[in-house]
């Protein structure tokens, strides 16, 4: 599904210059669910940013389905990734003036689908992540566990093949991390490929593999076993 | 590319900010406001003076004799001179882009004493020998009968129309006054006709106060043998009389042997040439009114260009947000277009009906009062709206240019990155 090889990043700032990602190999396949972790300045993000095209890398190359991911302009970017890709971001970024609804329904908007398919389609999503009965209220109106609820919702609502998420419960108080992460556990149950950036241990030990980046390079990929992310009743 | 969603992405986000959005429609409503008032006011201004000129045959000049200034072929200077019946035909002749040339004389004028008398009743009046095209040249709304005609020059027939005030002040109220007879410095004549002077204003007074009669009959009756006083002399609508003017001049000097460089000996007024500097002068205001309506307007639409320069600055983030959800530099680009333009045309729109609201106020209150010295019925053509119209979208677009691409300038991930 994901294929990477020999991928490097430098930013530059003036005279200096950060090389932040220093020849990183990764390969996934469909279905996995694997974190991504590392200490703030490992490149996890910049690493995740490349995955979805927000970003582009200096060296290397990037294969998504198989499909060849360089020098893409920024149309055909916004096309692949409204096509393959699906964000969840720690921050939720519901747009604050819309209905969920209508959050969810946005990468379809984008794709040119009718309003009455879109809003089908959006409402069987609000409906999987549990808040068909919030599907008229504002983020304002929702609690962060709800708002990112809505968010995997939106992700979801393109079909893409890759789920990325960055800090999905990095806002989110234990108890809704737990539901949330079960959520996502479901999802990948249901076949979904999933990349999780996170610095949580007991977050990245819900995937089945975890890859750790330290000073812009793989210090360890493994497979682990996956613990259930049952919303815990003492908690 | 104005479908319904694109209505309500639109809608939602001039909803957002609610008051933000009034304040900055106003600055377009207020100019494009200014703008079509300007205009009205200039065109209000431009019908009043025009009024005055009523219906009057502006494409025209008014020519004289006056005393030669110069001696020629053996005459003296000092020499005073007629112009003939026979010059208006050689006229007529010679120059074909004349549409009428009408030669006059008068009786009377100015304070003139009584020389018209009915029964008992006496009156001083204006008496003019004239044509019957002269009602095309200075027109004149008959009231009752007729104007003069060809078979009444032809048969030098005693006839006069009068004016509302001749029949004032000789006939009582009621009396038929069409078939009745006005005696003229002694001469009876048979009234055919009554009229009211079709001009707003000005020389009201000294026109009701007016009798025609057949040029001819004129000439007869009062001594003036084929003298000529003076002539109307007008040309055809695609010609300006101006230009016409030296060689009706230049012929006239020959035929009346003036000096060819004698510019006094015949003296004109040209209507057309006054004429157009009036309508140069509101030609004039009428750019300043664009001019000063155009600044501001623009005042406003720099508001609304900083404005959603704002705007996009702060949805940098939900931009971000946009395009990772997949929305490409042109779904941005045209939303932030689009924004501006609906905001600019409705602001817009609103500013040309509250326009159209004053002006129409100002007409209902001209229309209470009466009419209004120099002043009438304020208003702009279509053709004004389509311009304002034209000049909203044009500074919409405008406007949201700079925005939209500052929008799409930022990296997705640094926007994303914003907090």
């Amino acid at each position: 599904m994901i294929a990477i090889k020999d991928l490097h990043k430098s930013y530059h700032m003036g005279n200096n210059s950060l090389h932040v990602l220093k020849g990183i190999n990764f390969e996934a396949n469909e279905g996995e669910m694997i974190a991504i972790m590392g200490s703030s300045g490992s490149g996890k993000s910049t690493f995740l940013n490349i995955l979805g095209m927000l970003d582009e890398a200096d060296l290397g190359s990037y294969h998504l389905d198989n499909v060849p991911i360089k020098n893409l302009n920024e149309k055909v970017a916004a096309r692949y990734r409204n096509q393959f890709l699906g964000f969840i971001f720690q921050s939720f970024n519901l747009i604050t003036y819309k209905s969920a609804l209508d959050n969810v329904s946005m990468p379809l908007y984008y794709q040119g689908v009718k309003r009455s398919v879109r809003t089908e389609k959006a409402m069987h999503y609000l409906e999987k992540v549990g808040l068909a009965d919030w599907a008229t209220h504002l983020p304002s109106e929702l609690s962060g566990g709800q708002k990112q609820r809505v968010a995997i919702a939106r992700a979801l609502a393109s079909d893409p093949k890759v789920l990325l998420a960055d800090e999905p419960t990095g806002a989110l108080d234990t108890k809704t991390s737990y539901e949330v992460m079960e959520l996502i556990q479901g999802i990948n149950d249901e076949g979904k490929t999933i990349l999780v950036v996170t610095h949580e241990e007991d977050i990245a030990h819900m995937c089945k593999r975890i890859v750790h980046l330290k000073d812009g390079k793989i210090l360890d990929d493994k497979t682990v076993e996956q613990v259930r992310a049952k919303t815990p009743a003492h908690v | 590319m104005f479908n319904r969603d694109r209505w309500n992405e639109i809608l939602e986000a001039l909803n957002a900010n609610r008051f933000r959005t009034f304040l900055t429609a106003f600055g377009v409503f207020w100019g494009i406001f200014i703008l079509v008032l300007l205009l009205a006011l200039t065109n209000g201004l431009k019908n009043g003076v025009q009024a005055d000129f009523g219906n009057f045959a502006t494409n025209s000049i008014f020519m004289w004799s006056q005393g030669t200034s110069m001696p020629y072929k053996g005459l003296p200077k000092g020499r005073y001179f007629n112009f003939k019946l026979s010059d208006v035909q050689a006229l007529k002749d010679n120059i074909p882009e004349l549409k009428y040339v009408s030669p006059r004389n008068q009786l009377g004028g100015f304070r003139g004493s009584n020389n018209v008398t009915r029964n008992e009743k006496t009156g001083a009046f204006d008496i003019y020998g004239d044509y019957p095209e002269f009602i095309n040249q200075q027109p004149l709304d008959i009231m009752e009968g007729r104007f003069l005609s060809y078979s009444d020059i032809e048969a030098k027939r005693k006839i006069a129309v009068i004016g509302q005030d001749v029949i004032r002040s000789l006939y009582d109220k009621g009396e038929e006054v069409i078939g009745s007879y006005i005696k003229i410095n002694g001469i009876n004549f048979l009234v055919v006709g009554t009229f009211k002077n079709a001009n707003s204003q000005g020389d009201n007074e000294q026109e009701a106060n007016t009798i025609y009669v057949p040029f001819t009959t004129f000439s007869q009756a009062f001594n003036r043998a084929d003298n000529v006083g003076w002539m109307a002399i007008t040309a055809h609508d695609d010609v300006s009389i101006t230009s016409v003017k030296p060689r009706i001049m230049t012929m006239m000097r020959e035929l009346r042997t003036v000096h060819p460089d004698d510019k006094r000996a015949i003296g004109h007024f040209d209507l057309a040439e006054e004429f157009a500097k009036i309508t140069g002068l509101f030609n004039i205001l009428t750019v300043v009114g664009y001019f000063v309506g155009a600044l501001v307007l623009l005042s406003g639409v720099i508001g609304i260009s900083n404005i959603m320069l704002i705007v996009v600055k702060e949805r940098t983030k939900e931009i971000g947000v946009r395009r990772a959800l997949g929305a490409s530099p042109w779904n941005i680009r045209s939303q932030v277009l689009q924004e501006s333009l609906v905001l600019t045309i409705i602001s817009g729109m609103i500013g040309i009906s509250f326009a159209s609201g004053i002006i129409w106020i100002m007409n209902t209150i001209l229309d209470s009062v009466g009419p209004v010295e120099n002043f009438a019925n304020p208003s702009v053509g279509i053709g004004v709206i389509i311009i304002a119209l034209s000049i909203l979208i044009i500074s919409g677009l405008l406007a949201g240019l700079i925005p939209a691409t500052r929008a799409t300038q930022m990296k997705p991930v640094d926007a994303l990155r914003i907090e």
